[in-house]
């Protein structure tokens, strides 16, 4: 039976990472923009549990930081979402490219 | 002993009028009841009451000790301290010649302030007026008390700005505001002298205190006179050029040679005003100046006192040859004002500081240079408010549009009459006395300077009866629309008033009061001697009568054969164009010029430079800037990427 190391772990996570990178970057649709960044952050989780569990297996302050991460992704998702509606009340799209009254 | 607080209120009176006047006058004192001008009357007559008060005090009760008057500082406190010892004070000084002064600004300013209820009724600024009329008594109150010349020097500069303020009231007029600019910037072209006397004679003497200052600059002994004598420029002592510097300042207050141009444009003021500051007072400012550092003009600077006996005679005489061409009536009054101011400098400049002459009295000059101060005072004011009347009535400046007046302007005309007979010294009236002792005073020292003052009291005599003929008789009393009289009570009772001084100003035994040394002068009166001035006096007179009472072209014919120096006098000797041909082309064009063009090219060019290249570059730059979110990320990932890679790398 295949058991996973700490380096196939690693390799989901930088994967994750960077797809969530990717995304960030290229998608148009801010609710894309969005789930982008959660995948950026759970990359970050995995990190976290991993080497908790392969390198310091008696210790939780890995699991704690983790717990705090998704905490706070969650409230980020409420504000982003927030800040999406309004965007779309204004500008009827939730297209970034849309929004672009910040320039010079 | 003087109480300080009254002192003090004598020249603070006026000040908070002006406050008073210039903060809420035209929003509160401004209406149809003329509450400005009766605050402002009111106060300046508590301040000459207070002035008289003290004069009364100073002269018979206090002043006195041993037969010599004193110079008596009733206070005085340290203004500005710059280090251990050097400082500048702040006081009033109390001697004959600043309660005089006190005295003759406060009543000609109470009599210029009843008047202007009058004159300037129905005007849109009355308040202003009035409070610019309170600043100016102020500061030449504080300029005659002052007690040290750094303190006389504020108070100068203050009385040349309300002096600008009042020329260039009616700021509608372009010659008014003209006006205004040309007697400030000339005064203050002649003050930068002022400022540099002062600063070559502090310097010397280590002290700005009058007193100490001439003292230390007058003992042959003291260090500070030998370090001032012997150092020299331009072969002439340090302590004579400092001395001419301060008398160019007074020169150009007192509108001397070569600095009068301003007095006659400055008549585009109102013309209670030029009877208060440019016929009575500040103009005489510059005389108060010289007498006040007379002995150190006297003792220590015999040459700048040459000068100024002859810039002094100079003065009188031009301005008298050119009053008899002028036709607005204002500018002739300007320069009988320049022509007897040159009287009280020339007086000042033939004088001695001690008793020790041939006859006696050597230092008469001085008391007599004072005395005609005093009833030129009176006799002026009164041509001016005179003048005021009939520019009143006629609302017209030029000589040509008047005559026959005396039927319309009764008081005008009898009130004007005396102060013509003051002016052109026939006996009794006070012109007569001081006059004589100015001629008697010159005769004694210079001939040079006699003959010339001789010859202007006979023109001055003839261009005020020609004055007096073309407004007042001329031609025949014709009926005048313009019915509104002599401007009242408030108009008339100053002329009165003045017309008394005028008459009998001249009794005051003047010498026993004001002399160069404190020493009660003894004035003789020589008939003999006042037989000529007083002859010369009665030819002008009767030349005037004989041209200008009954109107006929002898004038005419008398311009014409005089031909060219006629016209040189009627440009009053092209002074104004020679000013003019001097600033426009030579200052402006070698000057000016150059210098804008520095200032164009290189001054602005570096800083449009600084400027053009900062725009181009953020121009350049502002892309970055694109408003897209996305690509501020990637700019995040790609800096946050270099500094994981330099902390990586290069930090270890």
């Amino acid at each position: 039976m295949f058991t996973p190391g700490l380096y196939h772990i690693l390799f989901i996570s930088t994967a994750l990472f960077f797809i969530g990178i990717y995304g960030f970057f290229t998608r148009r649709n801010l609710i894309t923009v969005l789930m982008s960044v959660e995948l950026v952050l759970n990359s970050v989780n995995l990190n976290f549990i991993a080497f908790n569990k392969y390198l310091w297996a008696g210790k939780l302050d890995g699991l704690f930081f983790t717990i705090f991460v998704i905490a706070i992704a969650a409230a980020e998702a409420a504000v982003a979402i927030a800040i999406i509606i309004n965007l779309y009340r204004s500008h009827e799209s939730i297209d970034v490219e849309k929004a672009g009254e910040m320039k010079f | 002993m003087l109480n300080e607080t009254y002192l003090l209120l004598i020249p603070l009176l006026p000040l908070a009028g002006f406050v008073l006047l210039g903060l809420f006058g035209r929003k509160y004192f401004n209406s149809a009841k003329r509450e400005a001008g009766i605050i402002g009357t009111l106060l300046l007559l508590t301040s000459a009451v207070l002035a008289l008060y003290t004069a009364y005090e100073y002269f018979f009760e206090i002043g006195k000790v041993d037969g010599i008057y004193q110079k008596i500082i009733p206070f005085q406190f340290t203004w500005l301290e710059f280090s251990h010892g050097v400082s500048i004070n702040m006081g009033a000084v109390i001697d004959p010649i600043s309660v005089m002064m006190m005295v003759v600004i406060t009543f000609v300013s109470l009599m210029v302030h009843i008047y202007s209820l009058g004159y300037m009724k129905g005007e849109e600024r009355f308040s202003t007026y009035y409070s610019f009329l309170g600043l100016f008594t102020f500061s030449m109150l504080g300029l005659v008390m002052s007690s040290n010349i750094f303190q006389i020097y504020i108070f100068w500069e203050l009385v040349g700005i309300s002096s600008f303020l009042l020329i260039g009231f009616y700021y509608q007029k372009p010659s008014a505001v003209a006006a205004c600019k040309k007697a400030f910037i000339v005064t203050r072209f002649a003050d930068l002298g002022f400022l540099i006397g002062i600063l070559i004679l502090s310097f010397y003497s280590g002290t700005l205190d009058f007193h100490t200052l001439i003292e230390r600059l007058t003992l042959p002994e003291s260090s500070q006179f030998q370090n001032a004598v012997s150092s020299s420029f331009l072969g002439i002592s340090a302590l004579t050029w400092g001395v001419v510097l301060v008398f160019m300042g007074g020169a150009g207050k007192s509108a001397m040679l070569p600095f009068h141009i301003w007095l006659p444009d400055a008549m585009e003021g109102p013309t209670p005003v030029s009877a208060l500051i440019h016929a009575a007072t500040m103009v005489v400012a510059g005389v108060y100046l010289v007498a006040r550092l007379f002995p150190v003009f006297a003792l220590s600077a015999p040459g700048a006192l040459e000068l100024v006996a002859y810039v002094g005679a100079l003065s009188a005489l031009f301005a008298a040859i050119i009053a008899c061409t002028q036709t607005d009536i204002k500018r002739v009054l300007a320069f009988s004002t320049i022509s007897q101011i040159g009287f009280m400098m020339f007086a000042l400049g033939v004088s001695n500081y001690d008793n020790g002459g041939l006859l006696g009295h050597s230092n008469l000059g001085y008391t007599a240079s004072m005395f005609h101060l005093f009833t030129h005072a009176m006799f002026k004011a009164l041509l001016f408010l005179g003048a005021g009347s009939v520019i009143h009535f006629m609302h017209s400046n030029e000589m040509k549009d008047m005559g026959g007046l005396r039927k319309h302007l009764p008081v005008t005309h009898i009130t004007f009459l005396v102060a013509c007979l003051a002016i052109s010294g026939i006996p009794p009236f006070a012109g007569f006395f001081s006059k004589e002792e100015i001629l008697l005073a010159a005769s004694q020292n210079n001939l040079v300077v006699y003959g010339i003052g001789l010859i202007t009291s006979g023109l001055t005599a003839f261009y005020m009866f020609r004055l007096y003929f073309s407004i007042f008789w001329s031609k025949a009393p014709s009926p005048y629309e313009n019915v509104h009289g002599e401007g009242g009570f408030p108009m008339s009772l100053p002329l009165i008033l003045l017309a008394i001084g005028a008459t009998f100003a001249g009794f005051i035994p003047f010498g026993n009061f004001v002399s160069a040394d404190g020493k009660p002068l003894e004035t003789l009166f020589h008939w003999q001697f006042s037989v000529l001035p007083v002859v010369l006096g009665f030819a002008g007179i009767f030349t005037a009568m004989w041209m200008y009472k009954k109107e006929n072209n002898l004038p005419d014919k008398m311009a014409t054969s005089l031909g060219k120096f006629y016209k040189v006098a009627f440009h009053k000797f092209y002074f104004d164009e020679l000013y003019e041909f001097i600033t426009k082309k030579i200052i402006f064009n070698l000057i000016g010029k150059p210098a804008a063009w520095i200032d164009r090219n290189v001054v602005n060019g570096l800083v449009n430079a600084t400027g053009n290249s900062t725009e181009t570059l953020s121009g350049k730059i502002k892309g970055i800037q694109s408003g897209r979110v996305q690509q501020y990320a990637v700019y995040f990932l790609v800096a946050t990427i270099l500094v994981a890679v330099l902390f990586i790398y290069w930090w270890k």
